[in-house]
């Protein structure tokens, strides 16, 4: 009964082509924001912060990156950890070698590396789809992997081979404390999505579906399969590539190469299956789940009596997890998103939906 | 030879130079560049048998089977654990049953339902079916690392030691490894050839809708080619296994069969077993040849190329051929 859109009238362009056209949309999300960026911050415990929130944003953000790639150009990628690690790694030297560069300008750049990075090894997708555009990446994901724990100049000759920051600092302000660093992963994220949101919206995102619907097609139209495919690889390396940089320097702290590893990858292409390919809000689905669904395991059986050993839990997660595609590849290739919708759909017509 | 060869043959030149280029130099004794060589090529026996497992199942279903190397694990791991408790062959049998089960589930539960979708999301699909794979596997079998004996002495022998100072060290385990791999590819091909089933297959291989007019039932050919998938993925567990120990790992080194199959050709047999031998050879070369070279110009912290020596490979001979060595050649149609 709340969610009707009777008598909203669209009087202009502007208010047809609005990102979210109705007008309880818009209030539910001015409310989500309101309560995500001022009361949350006084209200979460530090252990929300650390272990919940922040990651979460960080991995939604990559999510959403993936998803540009593969949800929207239908350009399989199972490297996305490796431009995350490229996105880390040049936001660290770029701290170290360029101390007086402001950190927003570094988180740029190392998206710009990581975002040239992609196009590096998207240029096979220009000969190759599918399976074998997998493996392309997969090579990419092997080889950045092997790069930063051998080449010592990445790790600025540290004997261990594991990278090590200072806290994030960011016109004079320190961000130490957790609600700090949670708030400026939110600002990032939010200002990402935007960003994401309406270059799909554009004729870049359409460009982009067009190709992942039928490529041949596309090109029929007169769509450049190149240049779609190279700004899409652009794009969602960019944005993976910040996400890697925040993750390193606000989640983790330090890291070794291995924090972004094929798992990671995976990881990330689950998130999308899950959440919905070819939906951002089905990015934040997929990252929160599969970010809570360990912790959920966790604490769970503690709660009802039943303690589960922690090799049990790894082991319960992966089959978890494993079926769940398999089931939303079957029964809901939209995943969690699309229920969203769906949700959506019937209320609008409840209580009387005849 | 055609302009179309002419990059692959370049390619496999530049390799097979690159390969023999370290006897040239001085330093390298002859006896340990046979021994790197037969390293690899024991090691390209193994990928080559993992990489079977990958051919037959995209051959029959167009299914590329990410799961293959959890198969590979979970199919160890039931052979180590069942092997405390029973003879070896009986654990192996029941391993094989347990394996064409697993077939039949994944058939009914994922393929069936899947049928006709996209490449991509297939592989996705198997992608689940890995994670759940391993998983279940290690919470019925345990997750800790374990042995499957084999029988075989882990004494290295030493051969030809007339021919070259100091003679060459050969393991025993790899030859028996290289007799089973050897002895299953006349199997397969035996069954592929001369049975009803394995004309069956190739028919579905070649069309599946052609296949299915004359009365081939896809659901059964599908669980006949996951099963033997299976068993493939069996043999080659248990000689990974005997020789690495079975645990997670396994995993992995499943994955390094891949470009095994972009190189000699999704669709091809030979190419399965011939990209293996290549991979094998040319990755223990580069790390034993190549890396050190690489540590000195570069100043690295150790060498590991090994790593993505092979998918690197792969990617250059997909930029040149993507069908592979001796896939068919792929055309679309709109």
């Amino acid at each position: 009964m709340l969610y009707r859109e009777n008598g909203q009238f669209k009087t202009s362009y502007r208010a047809d082509a609005a990102v979210l056209p109705i007008r309880q949309d818009r209030i539910l999300m001015g409310v989500l924001l309101a309560f995500a960026f001022v009361v949350v911050p006084f209200v979460g415990s530090e252990y929300a912060f650390r272990a919940l929130l922040i990651p979460f944003l960080i991995y939604a953000l990559a999510a959403i990156g993936l998803n540009l790639l593969v949800g929207y150009c239908g350009q399989i990628s199972l490297g996305t950890g490796a431009f995350m690690a490229v996105g880390a790694y040049a936001a660290y030297n770029l701290v170290v070698r360029v101390p007086q560069l402001n950190f927003l300008v570094v988180l740029v750049l190392a998206g710009g590396c990581s975002a040239v990075f992609g196009i590096l090894f998207g240029i096979p997708s220009l000969r190759i789809k599918g399976l074998y555009l997998a493996v392309a990446t997969l090579a990419a994901q092997f080889f950045v992997d092997w790069m930063f724990a051998r080449v010592k100049w990445f790790t600025n000759y540290s004997t261990s081979g594991s990278v090590s920051t200072a806290p994030v600092e960011l016109f004079g302000m320190v961000f130490e404390s957790p609600a700090q660093k949670y708030l400026l992963v939110l600002s990032i994220v939010v200002v990402l999505t935007l960003a994401a949101k309406n270059l799909v919206r554009g004729h870049v995102g359409r460009e982009w579906m067009a190709i992942r619907d039928m490529d041949v097609a596309a090109k029929v139209i007169g769509i450049r399969p190149v240049y779609a495919k190279l700004t899409a690889f652009a794009v969602s390396s960019f944005i993976v590539g910040i996400a890697g940089a925040l993750w390193g320097f606000v989640h983790l702290g330090s890291w070794e190469p291995a924090a972004f590893n094929l798992n990671v990858s995976l990881r990330l292409l689950f998130m999308i299956i899950i959440g919905g390919m070819g939906s951002l809000l089905g990015s934040f689905f997929g990252a929160a789940f599969m970010w809570f669904l360990p912790i959920l395991l966790n604490q769970l059986p503690t709660a009802l009596g039943l303690p589960l050993s922690t090799a049990m839990i790894a082991h319960l997660e992966l089959m978890i997890v494993g079926a769940l595609i398999v089931f939303f590849l079957i029964v809901e290739p939209h995943g969690l998103a699309r229920l969203w919708a769906i949700g959506k759909e019937k209320l609008r017509l409840w209580p009387f939906p005849h | 030879m055609s302009a179309r060869n002419l990059p692959v043959t370049l390619l496999l030149a530049a390799l097979a130079v690159g390969m023999v280029l370290p006897l040239a130099q001085s330093g390298t004794a002859p006896g340990f560049w046979l021994e790197v060589l037969i390293g690899g090529l024991m090691a390209g026996v193994l990928y080559a048998l993992v990489a079977l497992g990958f051919v037959l199942i995209f051959k029959a279903s167009g299914v590329f089977n990410f799961a293959q190397g959890a198969m590979v694990l979970f199919a160890a791991l039931a052979v180590a654990r069942l092997s405390e408790r029973m003879p070896l062959w009986i654990a192996f049998v029941l391993a094989a049953a347990i394996m064409v089960a697993f077939a039949w589930v994944v058939e009914r539960l994922v393929l069936r339902r899947l049928v006709n979708q996209e490449g991509v999301t297939l592989l996705m699909a198997t992608l689940g079916i890995a994670f759940f794979l391993d998983g279940f596997g290690q919470t019925v079998w345990g997750s800790e690392i374990y042995r499957i004996d084999l029988g075989i002495s882990k004494e290295p022998m030493l051969v030809l030691e007339s021919v070259f100072q100091g003679g060459v060290l050969v393991n025993r385990e790899d030859i028996v490894a290289a007799v089973l791999a050897a002895g299953l590819v006349m199997l397969l091909a035996l069954f592929f050839q001369r049975t009803s089933t394995g004309r069956a297959l190739r028919a579905v291989a070649d069309d599946h809708q052609a296949a299915q007019s004359i009365g081939i039932p896809l659901s059964t050919i599908w669980v006949i080619v996951w099963s033997v998938a299976g068993f493939v993925a069996l043999v080659a567990g248990m000689v990974w296994g005997s020789k690495l120990g079975v645990q997670f790992s396994l995993q992995e080194t499943a994955l390094r069969a891949l470009p095994v199959v972009i190189l000699g050709g999704f669709t091809s047999v030979p190419g399965a077993i011939i990209g293996g031998l290549i991979i094998g050879v040319g990755e223990k070369m580069a790390e034993v040849f190549l890396s050190p070279l690489l540590v000195q110009a570069f100043d690295l912290a150790g060498g590991g190329i090994e790593n993505w020596f092979a998918y690197v490979l792969a990617l250059l001979f997909l930029l040149v051929r993507p069908e592979g060595l001796f896939g068919e050649r792929h055309i679309d149609r709109v």
